[in-house]
């Protein structure tokens, strides 16, 4: 919607580019990616399934609370695999599967963290660590208050 | 238990391939592709569907993204039964917080271990 607007506004030499550059545009392989995500995604699904057991069974954590120290060992795990360089490789290896999972919410903030630690501790580190990550916390917390506040008032009325 | 994993392995490979056709399908940001499955995760749990997910594919449910959206709501739900409304806002972080806690804890951990490459 928002392209048909801008092509009412361009002149035709910009409208005639914009052609031209769409026919010499490179094809995105998408099932060669998909696959890759897919791959990547699951495998990196596979190792949280088995911190999961790690907790069920040695610090006595149920099926359902297990979930939450998983996700911060994954976040400890995408840290060291961050800082030694290795998940911006996963990363073009894998596309989606590689951010999708918290694994890459974490190597958002992390090297947000390290790319600005030249700046100084308190502008740089501390002032962009969420400069990625920031706009998942924001639209996650307040979707979930909007649907949490919605399902409650209607509790409270009776309707559920 | 290899049924758990192969089904989290599925599960979420599946929830991963999703984001990739909004990269190069729909041809959003990873920052907008991120923000939505969120939504798509909290707005799930609303209706009460991400649990069932959860219980049946396990990390391939809890690792993803989505999850993130579905414990802000959860939290959030769990403190509004005990609190009423005001259970919203006191509950939202509650489930949630290992995860953020992790991220800011790790990351700057990670700032004063690693140096930038590059």
């Amino acid at each position: 919607m928002a392209s048909k607007e801008k092509n009412k506004n361009m002149t035709l030499q910009q409208r005639n580019y914009q052609q031209l550059q769409q026919k010499h545009e490179i094809k995105r392989p998408i099932v060669k990616n998909c696959l890759k995500a897919f791959l990547v995604g699951g495998i990196i699904c596979v190792i949280g399934q088995a911190v999961t057991y790690f907790y069920i069974y040695f610090f006595n954590f149920t099926e359902q609370s297990a979930g939450n120290p998983t996700v911060a060992t994954m976040v400890f795990l995408s840290m060291i695999f961050t800082g030694i360089g290795v998940y911006d490789r996963i990363g073009q290896f894998g596309g989606a599967g590689s951010a999708v999972p918290v694994t890459g919410f974490g190597n958002a903030v992390i090297s947000a963290a390290i790319e600005h630690r030249t700046e100084g501790f308190v502008l740089g580190v501390g002032g962009n660590m969420f400069k990625l990550a920031g706009s998942v916390i924001l639209f996650g917390v307040f979707s979930a208050f909007v649907v949490a506040l919605v399902k409650t008032l209607l509790v409270i009325w009776g309707v559920l | 238990m290899l049924a758990m994993f192969f089904w989290a392995f599925i599960i979420g490979g599946l929830i991963c391939v999703i984001g990739q056709l909004l990269f190069d399908v729909a041809k959003l940001t990873p920052g907008h592709t991120l923000s939505l499955l969120v939504v798509v995760g909290a707005v799930l749990d609303g209706f009460g569907l991400y649990e069932p997910l959860t219980d049946f594919a396990g990390a391939g449910a809890t690792i993803p993204i989505t999850s993130f959206g579905n414990s802000l709501v959860h939290g959030a739900l769990q403190d509004a039964d005990k609190h009423g409304i005001i259970g919203v806002l006191t509950g939202m972080f509650q489930v949630t917080s290992s995860g953020i806690s992790a991220a800011i804890i790790f990351g700057f951990i990670g700032a004063l271990v690693f140096k930038p490459k590059g």
